[in-house]
């Protein structure tokens, strides 16, 4: 039932990348380019309002919930798709772009579900198809990630399907709409679970940096970008208010910096501050105010222009060299110029610089915490922007692009600019981050509520670049210390690799010892123990009687000519023999005429 | 270009830091007579550099954090997962 024509831009993706293995030769990259470009038409060409409604059994359907909520999120999710589309332009293989389209198709799916079947359905969709940029990079590590990774969503997935399931039987009713996030119960809670996995909140997140840092290069653009912003969009639609997430998105903010500090991989670090970004989406979500929920959305918004940013550049430096960990680059700048811009860049917007993207979002939602009075969210946010800065513009930006040259002959001879469609993509989103940072009515007027927040004023300026520029000076003061190190650290991944490994063993040897026991005692013992029984079982009962009676006449019993064994031998030979298994036969023959009778 | 201008700012280091240190005495100053902070959030965001000195020891403060929990054994060897 269509309410009027309105087309879902998750299909438009989801016919591109089937059509796309049948699109050769010279039209190829042009067709690329064209499907997330018609998605992303069709969400600027959308009006607000419900379209497809499918009655389903007892249900209706709703496919096209669209609002300013979805809107701003289906909007920057489709121009991601361009972005992270350009950029993967040199990959060959077809089904690398079919599972990122469905990927993002999954994403759009959730952002315009007016119910929760809808939601799961799409839900599944992104896990299962996102796991596959991982699987495509090839290696042995990957395959593993990949695994792990499927599996942390699958479980996600079930504690979802589980709430959304008492959710109807307390209720009665699908529509995903807010929750009532002050009288919590068991469903409300499953359903959040679901979410915060995907948001990557600790102890949830382990999958994030394990995943993405295994992806391949285009791959990992694109997962920056779509799972923990689909679950900040389904948050900030179900739960928000709830206090509880202002507690974990502030912890969040501050375990993804204090890990990227330590951490020595390029995507790694990245992704930790993917952990650490999403923790002031959820403190926003969770303090609740039109403020705080439009700073959430506009730093979503921002966030995944900049970590894709980010995540291009490192994803070059890795192209170009086949290396991502610090300890293995430094000194790139004059062999990678354009790559070192644009990085800097996008380091600079996370960081919250003036007249870059960060700076207009970030200080919404502490501006939010502040004014809503909730003085230590709004601090140890604050501490954990200087952490951001400290460890992507700062560190990791210095050792990779200056620092101390840890390349290989091979990788310094391999490092250059990469390819022009790479250039593009990354110039096109450093410009953006610029866009949004200066013009801000562009980024505010998409946002749900309307907006009275300035961020431009003396007071913000003098404290933002007061809080900036120190950090600079801490960090170059300890410069030393902050050198990278070969080492990883451990998180709670540990947990499920570790007991992978536990299992295995514990599995190798129980199943070992049922086996043996299966053979020993199944296979061996008791059909050797029932032929005895059934060849020598009467004789036995009749030395029972017999074995008396010669004691009594002193008869010898015992050795080879005894009268035992030729009583038993002459019993073996004789029609008794036959014997067990007949006597067996009549014995039940008897027991079935009885019953009959 | 971008790499002739960083190398130009490299020959010159002591002078661009000297800059440098230039602009955080004037940002430090600007803060401490010229602010107006009746936007200040809180009390204690009156005092002159306030959210310089912020900045310098919350980032110290990261940095032995961190340190200090890499050390209790969070941090190990790479083919720590590979046995």
């Amino acid at each position: 039932m269509f309410t009027e024509l309105w087309l879902h831009p998750a299909l438009i993706l989801i016919v591109g990348a089937l059509i796309l293995p049948l699109v050769k030769g010279v039209a190829r990259k042009p067709f690329l380019m064209l499907v997330p470009v018609l998605a992303f038409a069709a969400v600027l060409l959308m009006e607000q309002g419900t379209y497809g409604v499918f009655p389903f059994l007892d249900w209706n359907l709703t496919f096209g919930r669209v609002d300013k909520l979805s809107l701003v999120f289906a909007y920057i999710m489709t121009l991601m798709c361009i972005i992270g589309t350009l950029f993967g332009l040199h990959v060959e293989n077809d089904y690398e772009y079919m599972a990122a389209w469905f990927y993002v198709a999954g994403s759009l799916g959730v952002i315009f579900a007016g119910d929760f079947l809808v939601l799961f359905l799409f839900w599944e969709v992104m896990a299962f198809s996102s796991v596959f940029l991982v699987w495509f990079r090839g290696r042995q590590q990957s395959l593993a990630a990949g695994y792990r990774y499927l599996l942390v969503h699958t479980a996600g997935g079930l504690a979802l399907l589980a709430g959304i399931v008492l959710q109807y039987q307390a209720t009665g009713d699908l529509s995903f709409n807010l929750l009532d996030v002050s009288n919590p119960t068991l469903a409300l809670y499953l359903i959040l679970i679901g979410f915060i996995l995907n948001a990557a909140a600790p102890p949830f997140h382990a999958w994030l940096p394990d995943a993405y840092s295994e992806a391949t290069v285009s791959g990992a653009v694109f997962m920056c970008a779509f799972t923990t912003k689909t679950a900040v969009y389904a948050l900030a639609r179900g739960f928000a208010g709830m206090e509880i997430l202002i507690a974990l998105g502030v912890m969040m903010t501050l375990y993804g910096v204090i890990y990227a500090t330590l951490e020595n991989d390029g995507r790694r670090l990245l992704s930790y501050h993917v952990i650490s970004q999403v923790g002031f989406m959820v403190a926003g979500i969770g303090i609740g105010t039109e403020l705080a929920i439009n700073g959430a959305c506009a730093h979503a918004f921002a966030h995944i222009l900049y970590k894709a940013l980010l995540f291009m550049g490192v994803g070059s430096v890795l192209y170009m060299t086949g290396k991502s960990k610090l300890t293995e680059l430094g000194g790139l700048y004059k062999k990678m110029p354009l790559a070192f811009l644009f990085t800097l860049i996008g380091g600079l917007s996370i960081s919250g610089f003036p007249l870059l993207s960060g700076f207009v979002s970030k200080s919404m939602i502490i501006a939010g915490g502040f004014d809503d009075h909730l003085y230590w969210a709004a601090f140890l946010m604050m501490l954990a922007s200087v952490g951001t800065f400290l460890s992507v513009g700062l560190k990791m930006t210095y050792f990779i692009w200056f620092g101390k040259n840890n390349c290989s002959q091979e990788t310094w001879d391999k490092a250059a600019d990469p390819p022009m469609h790479m250039n593009y993509a990354m110039g096109f989103t450093a410009f953006l981050c610029f866009f949004i940072g200066v013009y801000t009515p562009y980024l505010y007027n998409m946002l749900p509520y309307a907006v009275e927040y300035r961020p431009y004023t003396a007071y913000h300026l003098a404290e933002v670049i007061q809080i900036l520029l120190f950090t600079a000076l801490a960090f170059f003061l300890v410069v030393k210390k902050l050198a990278p190190k070969p080492m990883i650290s451990l998180d709670v991944d540990w947990f499920y690799r570790m007991s992978g490994s536990v299992f295995k063993v514990t599995a190798d040897r129980s199943m070992t010892y049922v086996n043996q026991w299966g053979q020993e005692t199944l296979a061996e013992a008791i059909p050797h123990r029932l032929n005895r029984f059934f060849l020598e079982g009467p004789a036995r009962l009749c030395l029972l009687v017999v074995k008396p009676i010669w004691q009594l006449t002193g008869v010898r019993i015992d050795g080879p000519d005894g009268a035992e064994h030729r009583f038993l031998e002459t019993f073996s030979r004789s029609l008794f023999t036959i014997g067990s298994s007949a006597i067996f036969t009549v014995i039940v023959l008897l027991v079935l005429l009885y019953s009959i009778m | 270009m971008i790499v002739k201008f960083i190398d130009y700012l490299r020959d010159r280091l002591k002078l661009v830091i000297r800059l440098c240190f230039g602009v955080l005495v004037l940002l430090v100053l600007y803060d401490a007579l010229l602010l107006d902070k009746s936007y200040a959030h809180t009390a204690a965001e009156k005092l002159p550099g306030f959210w310089s000195l912020f900045g310098f020891i919350a980032c110290i403060l990261l940095i032995v954090f961190a340190k200090l929990y890499g050390y209790l054994g969070i941090q190990t060897r790479e083919d720590y997962y590979d046995r």
